[in-house]
């Protein structure tokens, strides 16, 4: 059903790519810049037939470099927006991934990950860029990304994604798959309350008193927009509090600490996880996206023969849940890290369990996905 | 009363952040006077200012948005058009000016550059041509023209140049000048009809590069290129801009060579986009 505004309410059987596109315009997303590349293209050509429905804005740039900037553009008109990519164009957007972050952008990328490096299998399946996602733009930052596990997580993670962007002013990835992305599903859509959006923190005083940076506790400044009379400057360049450049280490020191700690001393409005039978499990699963609905079912194989396994779903996977690794770090013999790739998560699993559990990684190089089988054998072996 | 003038007399004052200065550009460099043109430009139109966004990318004009009071974006290097693409699409209220170097906008910048002229997005961009890398130290460029020294061609450029009023016209702008520093009032008034016309609108401004380019190809002092420009200008309004090719030494066409009305992406936008919404 769609409501009078647009919006699909309802239950649909939709796949991961699609919802997507509906969850950031139930989430009040009005513009879309994008290229077309697989498995991502999908949510572009939705947003291209739906953005239009909406009074909204689809433009198909001419790269994915293009399509980032547009985005950083569009918001700082006060929209909010949205691109999506995969593989090699994740990869072009990682320079103004960091101007997006550097001028504290709010805005939504979503990456339908495939098996890499470079054209890799464009067709199928790859969870490789879950270390690009973290560090792929240069300089040190912090970032926000979340790993959708099926089609309505696609659309109830968008709508979050959105929300952790406009709450603390940063670009948030939506850290998908080529399985979630290509898969139909029961999809239940709902029209998001008002005071269920959250919008970007607003300057409170008038244009000759605003500092585009100048932030109190929460370390998130207030943002004007474009063409609202602020007369603001804003710089990719290091700066102050004013926007205008400073060449110092002093000045370079202040905002980096800013841009990095308003999202580690923000951890706990962030994280979000999914924990099965963790209370008294010695073995913990550690697992994202596609990967955790398999570790799921290995762990209920592995409960039914008295195995205590449990699995911790990682659904905010950036920042990292470092203290609940301790925690179960200090509880657990093992961690059993399944992943899409060579072993990438298993390193910040490895890092935070010190030696106090051991972190035994199962990779898959892409282009399918774990056997259940495999992933129980393993809980079996780490039981012994 | 000569004696009690003071610089807010000056009336372009209030577009510029005077908290910034003095600014970076080097004495003799064209780079300010082209920014002098620009505001005396915006005054001219009576543009609403705080409906004017400013996009620019990396290098010495790239610091232009810097400098100039309106909401200001200086971006990444070659970034500034994909940019104010999303700011004009997102806001069409706004005016949104480009204004960066040669090397940021038709090197790294280039697919973007005639990407926004084919659509005819309603932004203008002013292109301050120099010649060659500047903020690097004078490295070759997308413009330097063939046999001109630089520190990457030492012996001489053996890189062909864009002609660039003829590349954006090629690809659709609906408007396209070239000027020179020399030329101020032709300048500001060709900016600021650059402003207000609808579409791509793009004007090239050669000005001086003396610490650079200037050093490596023996031009003298900043004066003594405004000088050449003199001397090597033909003002041609109204000529094919195929024609306008610029080489190391003999004449430089100057002038309004475009000027021509085609729907703009907006215009596109609301015609077809409004099918959807009449569903
Ligand atoms: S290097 Fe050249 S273009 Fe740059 S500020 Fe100096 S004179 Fe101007």
């Amino acid at each position: 059903m769609m409501s009078v505004d647009g919006l699909m309410e309802g239950e649909f059987f939709m796949n991961g790519d699609d919802a997507c596109a509906e969850g950031a315009i139930a989430a009040g997303c009005r513009f879309f810049a994008g290229y077309p590349i697989t498995p991502a293209t999908e949510v572009a050509e939705r947003m291209s037939r739906r953005l239009p429905e909406v009074g909204g804005v689809y433009i198909q740039m001419e790269d994915e470099i293009a399509s980032m900037n547009a985005i950083l553009g569009a918001s700082w008109a006060g929209v909010k927006s949205m691109t999506s990519t995969s593989g090699p164009g994740f990869s072009l957007m990682m320079e103004n991934l960091g101007l997006g972050i550097m001028l504290e952008t709010p805005c939504v990328l979503v990456n339908i990950q495939r098996a890499g490096p470079s054209t890799g299998i464009p067709t199928l399946i790859g969870q490789g860029d879950m270390m690009q996602a973290r560090w792929g733009s240069h300089g040190h930052y912090e970032i926000i990304a979340v790993v959708p596990d099926s089609p309505q997580e696609m659309f109830d993670l968008t709508i979050t994604a959105f929300n952790l962007s406009e709450q603390f002013r940063i670009p948030v990835l939506i850290m998908s798959d080529e399985v979630v992305g290509h898969m139909s599903e029961k999809v239940v859509m709902r029209q998001v309350a008002p005071e269920d959006l959250v919008t970007r923190p607003r300057p409170a005083v008038p244009p000759e008193e605003y500092s585009p940076y100048l932030s109190g506790d929460d370390l998130v400044p207030p943002m004007a927009v474009a063409g609202e009379g602020y007369r603001f400057h804003v710089t990719g360049l290091t700066h102050d509090e004013r926007g205008y450049p400073v060449m110092t280490a002093e000045a370079q020191d202040k905002l980096v600490r800013r841009l990095v700690d308003k999202i580690r001393l923000n951890k706990k409005h962030i994280l979000r996880m999914e924990e099965v039978g963790l209370d008294d499990a010695e073995i913990v699963v550690c697992a994202y996206g596609i990967t955790s609905r398999v570790a799921k079912r290995a762990v209920q194989l592995a409960r039914q023969e008295g195995i205590r396994a449990g699995l911790l779903r990682l659904i905010v996977v950036w920042p990292f849940p470092e203290e609940r690794v301790r925690e179960l770090a200090a509880q657990a013999g093992a961690f059993i890290v399944p992943e899409i790739n060579y072993g990438q998560i298993v390193l910040e699993v490895e890092r935070c369990a010190a030696g106090r559990a051991r972190s035994i990684l199962l990779p898959h190089m892409g282009g399918g996905v774990h056997h259940p089988e495999t992933i129980l054998e393993a809980i079996r072996e780490a039981a012994v | 009363m000569i004696g009690t003038k003071t610089l807010t007399d000056n009336p372009v004052d209030l577009y510029l952040r005077a908290d910034r200065m003095p600014h970076i550009w080097c004495s003799g460099c064209g780079v300010g006077p082209s920014v002098a043109c620009f505001v005396k430009a915006i005054h001219r139109t009576g543009l609403d200012t705080d409906k004017i966004a400013i996009v620019s990318g990396i290098g010495c004009s790239g610091r232009v948005a810097g400098y100039v009071k309106v909401d200001s974006f200086h971006t990444t290097h070659g970034r500034a058009i994909p940019f104010a693409t999303g700011l004009a699409l997102a806001n069409p209220e706004l005016k949104v000016v480009v204004f960066s170097g040669d090397g940021d906008l038709a090197a790294i910048g280039g697919n973007h550059l005639i990407h926004a002229a084919r659509r005819n997005i309603d932004m203008t961009v002013i292109c301050y041509n120099n010649f060659n890398y500047g903020m690097t130290g004078g490295q070759l460029g997308p413009t330097t023209p063939l046999e001109a020294k630089s520190t990457t061609s030492p012996y001489g450029n053996c890189d062909p140049p864009f002609n660039l009023p003829h590349l954006v016209a090629a690809c659709g702008a609906s408007y396209v000048s070239r000027w020179t520093v020399i030329h101020p009032r032709q300048l500001e008034k060709s900016m600021a009809e650059a402003l207000t016309k609808p579409g791509f609108t793009f004007v090239e401004v050669l000005g001086p590069c003396p610490t650079t380019y200037g050093r490596m190809n023996k031009l003298g002092r900043g004066v003594d290129e405004l000088r050449a420009y003199q001397e090597r200008c033909v003002v041609s309004n109204g000529v094919d801009p195929r024609d306008a090719e610029i080489g190391l030494n003999g004449p430089i066409l100057v002038g309004n060579f475009v000027d021509l009305s085609r729907p703009t992406f907006w215009d596109h936008c609301v015609k077809i986009f409004g099918r959807a919404q009449k569903k």
